[in-house]
């Protein structure tokens, strides 16, 4: 009797329970088992990188705030088109444009990354309501994470600091939005023309390419922008491992209670971010078909 | 060759497993869809319904909102699977039907047009209309062509390249229709596709549908819950109320024997003048006389009969005009020939009762009534047509 009372009295106490020591040797054993896997990981990824990285470089800095113009002024006006490319030059006049590109290289990689393993995941949690019990809550429980917590993983892995686990913390950062807007566009198309489309005895994958996918496009444009606006964020704290860009700019500036640079270069990536977020959005409205018809 | 369809003891149940199990055992038990629905809480959408549609009918069904109409023309493509019974279509019952069987009859056998025209507004007018065809796999050159013939019967040519959402109501569903004939189906299943539209392109649209079915050779089911509608178009009409079939036949069937008082009911705002032709309400004439007969055995009959005239056709039934008592009287003739009168009162036997009312009124006979080869068929006269509306 007293035995009892007493687990009682102490219960409260003991609850404690070490997770961080499993975590440890969870992620350790997945890096051992996985060594070769991983390598090869790495190798693919230093290589996507320097590719898109060398491409970024090689084009000179003036083309793109040509082509931003252009682009810019096709999808808005003449005054929008006018300011973004003045902040994209302003980049390059606060003298981050290495930096900047970088950062783009990273954002870029990981939204592609994004892009080709969200978008089927997204398919695939529309289409079946078993991946979709799965991965529902999985996606809920991403999003309330704070995004620091994956760098460290990430870092284990690889076993190695810089762009590789950078991309990989960003892409896992990031994927969320993409594959629950590609959800959700694919399941808010309206039923009529879902029916409409079995009634004419459309396959599967007829329903998914003709019917479902150009339904739900703006909302995956939608969905890319937001994963974009996530990588932006995220970059900056990939400096934390060693990723070069801005994001290790604004860290050594806070490190060195620099706050003129600080500033600098914290405008450097709120200027890249409204610039894509421009970017994007523009391209979500044009691909949004459906609402095609009032502009005629 | 349209196609037939026999329905039988089908019936449609939504609820959750257990609910709806216990309602499909209900079916039989004798009690109305309502009170199965208080039982069970599952909903017995269409109850035992039975009837054939025959080939190349239109076929319409009517009924309130929520009777089950939607449920029971959905189960005629399998958009809901039925809880019990058999769909046959030419003699093969949907429900054995294997996936890919099944595709390749919603491929080429069946149609559907859907109240709110389902049109994919991610394609343009043509875009949507060659759908069906491009599903099968048919080339883009013939897709394109077969699809402007569509276009073209529906009277939307010059529109193919909009987008849906430029079009009108009316136009869009011609769109859907015009989707749906491109496949050239045998069986058409279209579902209140008017009630949407306003009231004068709702009409124009039903003219057209049923010149377009005098045109092709298709099974027709068309559903509505407008009585006026359903009577215009209707070979035959099934009026559903709460998932059952309360009475089946021919407009004519429905105004002379209502099945019971909610039937009455649903029918007593129906304008018959609109409804009935005058086909459906003609008499036989007692006594027809020939070209070539004789004054004296013409004159005799009609003296028999109480009669004051009499028409006359040919030896083909053709409609020549009338001879009168008197002028039989009168008349040193052989035969009638020389005495027939021309008559320009005849009435085309498909013309509506209100269409024919005005030269009803004028006459001061009984009017005859004729086909489209100028055959008398018929005469109507005015006391019928007062008793007809008058019911
Ligand atoms: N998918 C569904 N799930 C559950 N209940 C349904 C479903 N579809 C229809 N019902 C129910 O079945 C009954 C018949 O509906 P149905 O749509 O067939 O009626 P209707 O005659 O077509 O009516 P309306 O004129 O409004 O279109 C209604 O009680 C409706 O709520
Ligand atoms: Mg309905």
């Amino acid at each position: 009797m007293f035995k009892l009372l007493n687990v009682f009295l102490t219960f409260p106490d003991d609850l404690t329970i070490d997770i961080a020591g499993p975590i440890d040797t969870f992620i350790d054993w997945l890096g051992d088992t996985f060594r070769v896997f991983l390598d090869g990981f790495v190798v693919f990824f230093t290589f996507l990188l320097d590719a898109v990285q060398n491409f970024l470089f090689f084009v000179p800095w003036w083309v793109y705030i040509v082509l931003l113009f252009i682009a810019v002024y096709k999808l808005y006006r003449l005054s929008t088109a006018f300011v973004l490319s003045t902040l994209l030059l302003l980049i390059m006049l606060l003298g981050f444009w290495d930096g900047t590109v970088y950062t783009l290289t990273i954002i870029l990689v990981s939204v592609l990354i994004s892009f080709v393993i969200g978008l089927p995941t997204g398919i695939l949690m529309a289409k079946a309501p078993t991946a979709e019990k799965i991965l529902k809550p999985i996606l809920d429980m991403m999003q309330t994470l704070p995004s620091f917590v994956y760098l460290i993983p990430a870092l284990m892995l690889f076993n190695t600091f810089g762009r590789v686990p950078a991309v990989v913390a960003t892409f896992i950062y990031a994927v969320p939005p993409l594959i629950r807007l590609t959800y959700l566009g694919i399941k808010n198309v309206d039923e009529s023309i879902v029916e409409a489309g079995e009634s004419f005895g459309s396959t599967s994958m007829q329903m998914l390419y003709k019917i479902q996918l150009p339904q739900a496009l703006s909302t995956i444009a939608a969905g890319v922008n937001q994963t974009t606006m996530m990588a932006v964020a995220m970059v900056v704290i990939t400096s934390l491992i060693g990723a070069r860009g801005v994001g290790r700019d604004v860290l050594r500036a806070v490190q060195q209670l620099n706050v003129g640079d600080g500033f600098a270069a914290g405008f450097a990536i709120v200027f890249l971010a409204i610039i894509l977020d421009r970017l994007l959005q523009g391209i979500a409205q044009k691909l949004d078909m459906t609402a095609q018809g009032d502009e005629l | 060759m349209a196609k037939a369809i026999n329905i039988k003891d089908l019936s449609v149940v939504f609820g959750k497993n257990k609910q709806r199990q216990a309602a499909i055992d209900m079916l039989d038990s004798g009690k109305t869809a309502q009170e199965i629905r208080e039982a069970t809480g599952a909903t017995v959408a269409v109850k035992n319904v039975d009837f054939d549609v025959e080939e190349g009918e239109l076929f319409v069904i009517v009924g309130l909102s929520g009777s089950g109409k939607s449920s029971f023309i959905r189960t005629l493509n399998l958009l809901n699977r039925p809880a019990t019974g058999s769909i046959e279509v030419d003699g093969k019952d949907l429900m054995d039907m294997t996936k890919d069987e099944l595709r390749q009859y919603r491929r080429n056998d069946v149609s559907m047009v859907f109240q709110h025209f389902g049109l994919l507004s991610h394609r343009t007018v043509i875009g949507n209309v060659e759908y069906p065809l491009e599903v099968q796999g048919v080339d883009k050159k013939e897709r394109r062509e077969r699809s402007m013939e569509a276009i073209k019967m529906v009277g939307l040519d010059g529109w193919e390249n909009h987008m849906p959402n430029q079009l009108s109501g009316g136009m869009r569903q011609r769109v859907g229709l015009a989707r749906a004939l491109t496949n050239d189906p045998e069986i058409l299943l279209m579902d209140e596709p008017y009630s949407a539209l306003d009231p004068l392109i709702r009409r124009e649209m039903q003219n057209e549908l049923l010149k377009l079915d005098d045109e092709m050779d298709r099974t027709i089911i068309f559903i509505t819950h407008d009585m006026n509608e359903a009577f215009r178009m209707g070979d035959r009409i099934a009026l559903m109320k709460d998932a059952e079939v309360v009475q089946l036949g021919t407009p004519e069937e429905f105004f002379e024997k209502p099945a019971n008082q909610y039937v009455k009911d649903f029918i007593a705002d129906v304008d018959k003048t609109r409804i009935l032709k005058v086909r459906n309400i003609m008499n036989k004439p007692s006594f027809v006389a020939k070209k070539g007969m004789a004054v004296k055995e013409t004159l005799e009959k009609l003296k028999a009969l109480d009669m004051k005239f009499v028409y006359v056709t040919d030896e083909k039934r053709k409609f020549l005009g009338y001879v009168t008592i008197e002028q039989l009287k009168k008349s040193q003739a052989k035969t009638i020939d020389k005495l027939i009168n021309s008559d320009d009162t005849s009435i085309y036997r498909n013309l509506y009762i209100k269409d024919a009312w005005e030269k009803l009124n004028e006459a001061e006979f009984d009017l005859p009534v004729v086909d489209g080869k100028g055959r008398l068929r018929g005469i109507l006269d005015y006391e019928t047509v007062v008793e007809v509306l008058a019911h």
